[in-house]
């Protein structure tokens, strides 16, 4: 009797073993590492190793150590650019989803297209646009001034332009990826539910605002997700565009953490922020979840 | 794009030298001198504290070796030392070279993980600001008895590049060169303003700044905020007579009066319309490699990457805004990886290979660089090349406080300040003043990580 249940249980551990293998060297053992890191002053060269407890968090929080400023400013910005592109990178690569699902000549050129940006590095991406949006001597300035707008903004060096820079250069690259899911989830919404609208006399707006939107629940969740993670965690476009200018306004917690922990070797103090940094990354992530959920429950009901 | 930008954020991070932390670490040097006279005749095991393997001075003689060399010379640097290296190999058949260079602030960043993985260099280069850091951390052992069998000491080298390399009186490093940052300018644009001579100080620069606007290049000088910014910026806190850190690292004044005067200068530069506002990143290399503008200061390490863009340049020292010479400057040096130092045989064909491109310092000015041997700046191949018009800058160059760790706090702090004055987000003095306080709590934390 036991015995086909414990069958198909070793069978379930044996499918997930080569990636439990994998989740438990590269993540799981990383992450508690990490934390006890966190609790040392740590410098892996340096022979001693002094058990800290909580003084690196402590030092975050307190208001008068020479690390709460810098790592909150970094935090504000990850907050600041998160807030800025998330929304962005839903809606825009929704609308060209919905453009790519349409039936014409040439569509798969223009998935093609949207896609193509996502398959450069950050640091091609980086790089090309650090020469558009010079001040100076880039082409968005110059485009400006042939148009007769304002042409001396200071994309890369000034405040808000950076952001907009940054959120732009962002949306530009990585919507390719959001609209290809949502794509994905346009392409499972049952054709009948269409028909079923139709018939009911819906408009197009109405179809999308009952149909659509309804059966995108899930992907639009996902999406949301593993949005608000990689804006959050945003290293890259910062790193190379802007190095943190002006000041250090747009230095972001992981290019703090980076820098804290590799370059100065504070790899203690670096762990403590990045354990700061996932904690509000999972409250976040299970206040998203919630708000997903709480509609789909109500609307079943 | 050259490599120059990348190296700014750690090599930024590279501390000179003050006149205090000069003087200090010249008694250091004395004593380390002294200090190695005791031992490192050829004997292995007793010579442990000068140096491993007890290096004699002759060849590498033993069972054939590879040696894994690491540099940062990625950019116009990267040839003469590729040159070098293939030389080296065909005088040596017991000794392979492996040269692997990468970007410096990857190379700082990786040097002591793959040291401590046991994947490290068995010989290297890296900057005299690091040496301390490096050797406090345990990445880098001394080589007391290498200096000594080549008879190298502090009278051989350009001044001040001797005392950095040691620390608690042991000797870490074998200079190599001595590099600062010049000022180039456009020989064409300066012919057609009528300007013969290249400027010396404040009042003939902006009379050239003029002319060159009369003469139809509206921005002449393009102000960095970013690399090479603060190098300037140290440049002329020297000059007017001011400290980046006093008390032998152990304190921030670079927010000092002469810190004011020197960081004001350079955003008059752009109030008086010879630059632009929000020069980014690299623009006004490009600009001035363009023909956009018409003086840059840069670093020596740029000549070879100008002469090939084909601008009609020039190079002179930079002027004296201040009240004396100064400049900033860094050198590269020899190290041995205590990854190298578990094994005899490798650790002296490093040796080997340091000493030998000690004696090629001379055709290292291929590179850019000046030769830290004084000997090799009286050859020709330092004598013919471009960065000879720098010699009289050779007295005048200043070298970042040599203190382990204090290499982090510039990048957070007086980057940061110069970054915010020239962009006019904050006034010179708020921009000097926060950055100090910053840098303050900053210099307290490192020295007790390193004390700890």
């Amino acid at each position: 009797m036991a015995s086909p249940t414990r069958r198909s249980d070793l069978a379930a551990w044996l499918f997930l073993a080569p990636y439990l293998a994998l989740f438990v060297t590269f993540v799981l053992i990383p992450i508690v590492y990490g934390l006890w890191i966190s609790l040392h002053s740590w410098d892996f060269m340096l022979p001693d190793k002094p058990f800290i407890g909580l003084d690196n968090y402590i030092s975050l929080m307190s208001p008068d150590s020479v690390n709460f400023s810098p790592f909150w400013q970094s935090m504000q910005a990850s907050a600041i650019f998160t807030v800025a592109s998330v929304p962005l990178l839903l809606v825009v690569p929704l609308a060209v989803a919905l453009v790519m699902n349409a039936n014409f000549r040439g569509r798969n050129v223009v998935r093609a297209i949207y896609f193509a940006p996502y398959v450069l590095g950050v640091a091609v991406v980086g790089v090309v646009w650090r020469f558009v949006l010079d001040t100076n001597v880039g082409a968005l300035n110059w485009l400006l001034g042939a148009l007769g707008l304002p042409d001396s903004i200071a994309w890369l060096s000034s405040l808000p332009a950076a952001w907009v820079a940054l959120v732009g250069v962002t949306v530009w690259w990585t919507l390719g990826f959001n609209a290809v899911i949502f794509l994905a989830g346009l392409q499972d919404i049952p054709k009948e539910l269409y028909e079923a609208a139709k018939v009911d006399g819906a408009s197009k707006w109405q179809a999308f605002r009952n149909v659509t939107l309804p059966g995108l629940r899930q992907v639009t969740a996902f999406v949301t997700m593993i949005t608000i993670i990689a804006s959050a965690n945003m290293f890259g476009q910062s790193y190379v565009m802007t190095s943190g200018a002006p000041g250090q306004e747009t230095r972001t917690a992981i290019m703090y953490i980076a820098q804290d922990g590799l370059q100065n070797f504070r790899m203690g103090q670096a762990a403590a922020a990045s354990w700061i940094l996932t904690l509000a990354l999972m409250l976040l992530s299970l206040a998203i979840f919630a708000v997903f959920r709480d509609r789909s429950g109500g609307e079943t009901a | 794009m050259n490599a120059t930008p990348w190296y700014s954020r750690t090599h930024a991070a590279l501390p000179p030298l003050s006149r205090r932390g000069f003087l200090w670490l010249g008694a250091g040097a004395a004593t380390a001198y002294l200090a190695g006279c005791g031992g490192g005749e050829g004997v292995g095991g007793a010579a442990e504290g000068e140096g491993v393997g007890g290096f004699s001075g002759e060849a590498y003689s033993g069972p054939d070796v590879t040696l894994d060399y690491w540099n940062g010379f990625t950019g116009g640097d990267g040839p003469a030392m590729r040159a070098l290296v293939k030389k080296f190999d065909a005088e040596h058949d017991n000794i392979a070279i492996k040269n692997n260079s990468i970007s410096w602030p990857d190379f700082y960043q990786q040097l002591p993980a793959a040291t401590q993985a046991g994947k490290g260099p068995d010989v290297g280069v890296m900057h005299l600001d690091q040496i301390a850091t490096n050797a406090a951390r345990g990445v880098i052992v001394p080589l007391d008895d290498l200096a000594e069998a080549l008879d190298l000491t502090e009278d051989n080298f350009a001044p001040s590049v001797w005392g950095p390399g040691i620390y608690e009186d042991q000797r870490y490093s074998i200079p190599f060169d001595v590099h600062t940052i010049a000022m180039y300018y456009n020989k064409e644009h300066f012919k057609e303003a009528g300007i013969s001579e290249p400027p010396t100080d404040a009042a003939s620069l902006d009379e050239a700044l003029q002319k060159l606007q009369q003469a139809g290049f509206d921005q002449p000088f393009w102000m960095p905020n970013l690399w090479p910014a603060h190098l300037m910026f140290l440049s002329l806190l020297w000059q007017f007579g001011g400290e980046p850190y006093g008390g032998d690292g152990t304190e921030a004044t670079f927010g000092s009066e002469a810190g004011v005067q020197a960081l004001t200068w350079m955003v008059e530069q752009i109030d008086k319309g010879y630059s632009p506002t929000n020069v980014e990143a690299d623009a006004q290399y490009t600009a001035f490699k363009n023909g956009d503008t018409s003086i840059t200061w840069d670093g020596i390490w740029q000549i070879n990457d100008l002469q090939d863009s084909g601008v009609p340049f020039g190079i002179a020292p930079i002027p004296t805004i201040g009240d004396e010479p100064a400049a900033w400057a860094n050198s590269h040096n020899f190290f041995l990886p205590s990854g190298a130092a578990d094994d005899e045989n490798v650790a002296n064909a490093a040796k080997t290979l340091i000493g030998w491109m000690s004696e090629q310092s001379a055709d290292w000015s291929d590179a850019g660089m000046i030769p830290a041997l004084n000997a090799a700046r009286e050859q020709a191949a330092f004598m013919e090349s471009p960065q000879y018009a720098l010699k009289e800058q050779i007295g005048h160059l200043h070298f970042l406080s040599p203190v382990p760790g204090l290499g982090e706090v510039t990048p957070e702090t007086i980057e940061v300040a110069v970054n915010e004055a020239v962009l006019g987000t904050k006034s010179v003095e708020d921009a000097l003043a926060d950055a100090q306080e910053d840098a303050a709590k900053l210099v307290e934390d490192v020295l007790e990580q390193y004390q700890g």
